[in-house]
């Protein structure tokens, strides 16, 4: 039963994921301007004839669903093809540089994410309408309301320039390789702390929030009364039969979460230089480089989807309403 | 009481300060003190004083008077942006509520496909492509943040079809066209009037977030993002060119979220917690 749930579940995922690459790249296509653009603007005396060799070399002279269908050939190869920038090189191998970083940025921030906004979710609901809570729901009001740039910014201003405490660019100091292994570690978690802060922040408002509204949903059910009524703890109810029920969602917002975040590591990568995916993307879209766009997009969407399986699955085991099909 | 109270203190305080932005960005042109584009190589990064609240940016510019202009977009674009977002988010939703079967499972997949895009790389490239302009901007995030409107649109569609004055309507013969606009979509309208305000904010930060990255509202045109690259560009030597914007931005996203949450505890007595 379980099986054959978890089959119609990837074919879905691989439907989406086929509507994903058809979108994405139709609206690219079909958007004006060529990469071939961008190199002549680069080399104004780039000749007619040059400029079609370039575009025949990349199958943009071919009606657009051939070079849709020509793209798709390669990805099923699990080729995304070589970048159209000078370089020339294979796309994958440029998102495989990148990729681990973002990754890991986004895992860490997703884990401050989740320890930070539970608790506070929890506080507020306990203690719903208490001085606490309405100053952690001012505060989350303004953490929605904070563009995460911005906030950047004023980190680095103060951290960073008045205070000198952190560095303000990049992931490694001038003279990484000359330190010694505790110091390498010390130097890589100062040049973090800034960046996963700033992409987690906005993510605890609104977990925390949802969080507090799980959890005083959760409260008002009849299985807490009992529990109370049979004389349980608060502690107990409160973190044994209410925060188990309330967590069970979150599951599926941090899945939902993921495009969000890797959409948001283009801002945090640019804003504190880390050569990441998000700042790879920015430079090939300011190249034209369709093959890399596609390659990154296409990633994007595969994280999300894993993610977003990942999600389910996890949802299903951990429940077991769901999991003994009740 | 209190808290209801509270909440609608908040809702006003929202409100007002809505309309408060409203004035100043129509104002602009009559209140800034400076001319928002010219030049004047005399001021370069003069810190805030009384001639310049705000100080002044690298080409001598009045960064106050550059706010007040730079409200005028990020409304405009908020504004019309999630006008579109939701003309389409109703369309879709309607018509994926109202007839069931295929047509609500095409949509429903196509809302999935969109959401599972990362959506800011996509509004990304395709504003590089276009060219940054204010129109392209709007347009882009309009066609990228429909897809929460839709659901909200299909899930009242859905239970308000099964209501008697429906049967009513049809029973007399109306077209379905006449049910879906003229009997159906006005009833669940304020749902998505909450949507709307929400909305709002989020373009708001969309759009500013893409004029920081340089791809959207194009220097010198003044706009809260770019004048917020200027700040990080200039990080040591003026502070108060990233500063400033940005509490620009957070008092207006934060008073959209107000007004929009205050809406939905008004009109929806149901999610009253």
């Amino acid at each position: 039963m379980r099986i054959k749930k978890i089959f119609s579940k990837i074919f879905e995922l691989l439907i989406t994921f086929l509507g994903i690459t058809i979108i994405s790249f139709f609206i690219l296509h079909l958007a004006p301007g060529k990469p071939t653009d961008v190199m002549s603007d680069l080399n104004p005396k780039i000749t007619p004839e040059a400029r079609q060799v370039l575009l025949e070399q990349w199958n943009l002279d071919k009606p657009i669903y051939v070079q849709y269908g020509l793209w798709v050939k390669k990805v099923l190869s699990l080729n995304l093809g070589n970048s159209m920038s000078t370089d020339h090189r294979p796309v994958w191998d440029k998102i495989k540089e990148r990729l681990p970083i973002t990754v890991f940025i986004n895992l860490l921030s997703m884990f401050v994410i989740f320890c930070i906004a539970v608790p506070i979710g929890v506080y507020s609901a306990v203690r719903q309408y208490s001085f606490g809570d309405k100053f952690l729901t001012v505060i989350t009001f303004i953490g929605f309301a904070i563009p995460s740039f911005w906030l950047a910014l004023l980190l680095m201003i103060f951290f960073g320039v008045d205070l000198g405490w952190l560095p303000i660019s990049g992931l490694t100091s001038v003279g990484y390789e000359t330190l010694s292994l505790t110091g390498k570690i010390a130097d890589r978690t100062k040049h973090l702390i800034l960046p996963v802060f700033v992409s987690a922040f906005g993510g605890i408002a609104g977990l925390s929030r949802y969080m507090r509204s799980n959890m005083l949903e959760v409260i008002r059910q009849d299985y807490i009364v009992t529990a109370r009524a049979k004389g349980l703890s608060e502690i107990n109810v409160v973190y044994k039969h209410a925060l188990r029920n309330a967590l069970l969602p979150v599951i599926t917002i941090l899945g939902l979460s993921i495009p969000a975040l890797i959409g948001g590591s283009v801002i945090f990568e640019t804003v504190f230089n880390i050569s990441g995916m998000g700042q790879l993307f920015y430079m090939g879209v300011m190249m034209r480089d369709y093959t890399l766009i596609m390659g990154i997009l296409i990633i994007g969407a595969v994280l999300t989807l894993f993610g977003n399986f990942i999600a389910d699955i996890t949802y299903s085991f951990a429940d077991p309403r769901i999991r003994k099909g009740v | 009481m209190f808290k209801k109270l509270m909440k609608n203190n908040f809702t006003l305080f929202g409100f007002a300060a809505v309309s408060f932005l409203f004035i100043i960005a129509l104002l602009a042109p009559f209140i800034a003190p400076y001319d928002p584009i010219e030049i004047n190589v005399k001021n370069i990064f003069l810190a805030p004083s009384l001639s310049h609240i705000f100080g002044t940016d690298e080409l001598g510019r009045d960064v106050f008077s550059r706010i007040l202009w730079g409200a005028r977009v990020s409304l405009l674009v908020g504004v019309i942006a999630v006008s579109i977002s939701t003309f389409i988010g109703i369309i879709l939703g309607a018509l994926s509520g109202y007839y069931k079967g295929w047509v609500d499972k095409i949509i429903m997949r196509f809302v999935d496909i969109m959401l599972a895009i990362p959506s800011f790389f996509l509004i990304l490239a395709v504003i590089a492509f276009l060219g940054p302009s204010v129109v392209n901007i709007m347009i882009v995030i309009g066609c990228t943040s429909w897809m929460g409107v839709a659901r909200l649109v299909r899930a009242e569609v859905l239970s308000l079809k099964e209501r008697e004055f429906v049967l009513a309507a049809k029973s007399i013969g109306a077209s379905n066209f006449r049910i879906i606009f003229r009997h159906i979509l006005p009833n669940s309208l304020a749902p998505v009037f909450v949507y709307f305000v929400l909305g709002v904010a989020g373009a708001i930060l969309v759009e500013s977030s893409l004029s920081f990255l340089g791809i959207g509202v194009q220097p010198p045109a003044p706009s809260w993002g770019n004048i917020l690259a200027q700040g990080k560009d200039n990080i040591e030597a003026a502070w108060w060119l990233s500063v400033f914007p940005g509490f620009a931005i957070l008092i207006t996203v934060l008073s959209y979220n107000l007004l929009g949450e205050g809406l939905r505890d008004i009109l929806d007595p149901r999610l009253e917690r």
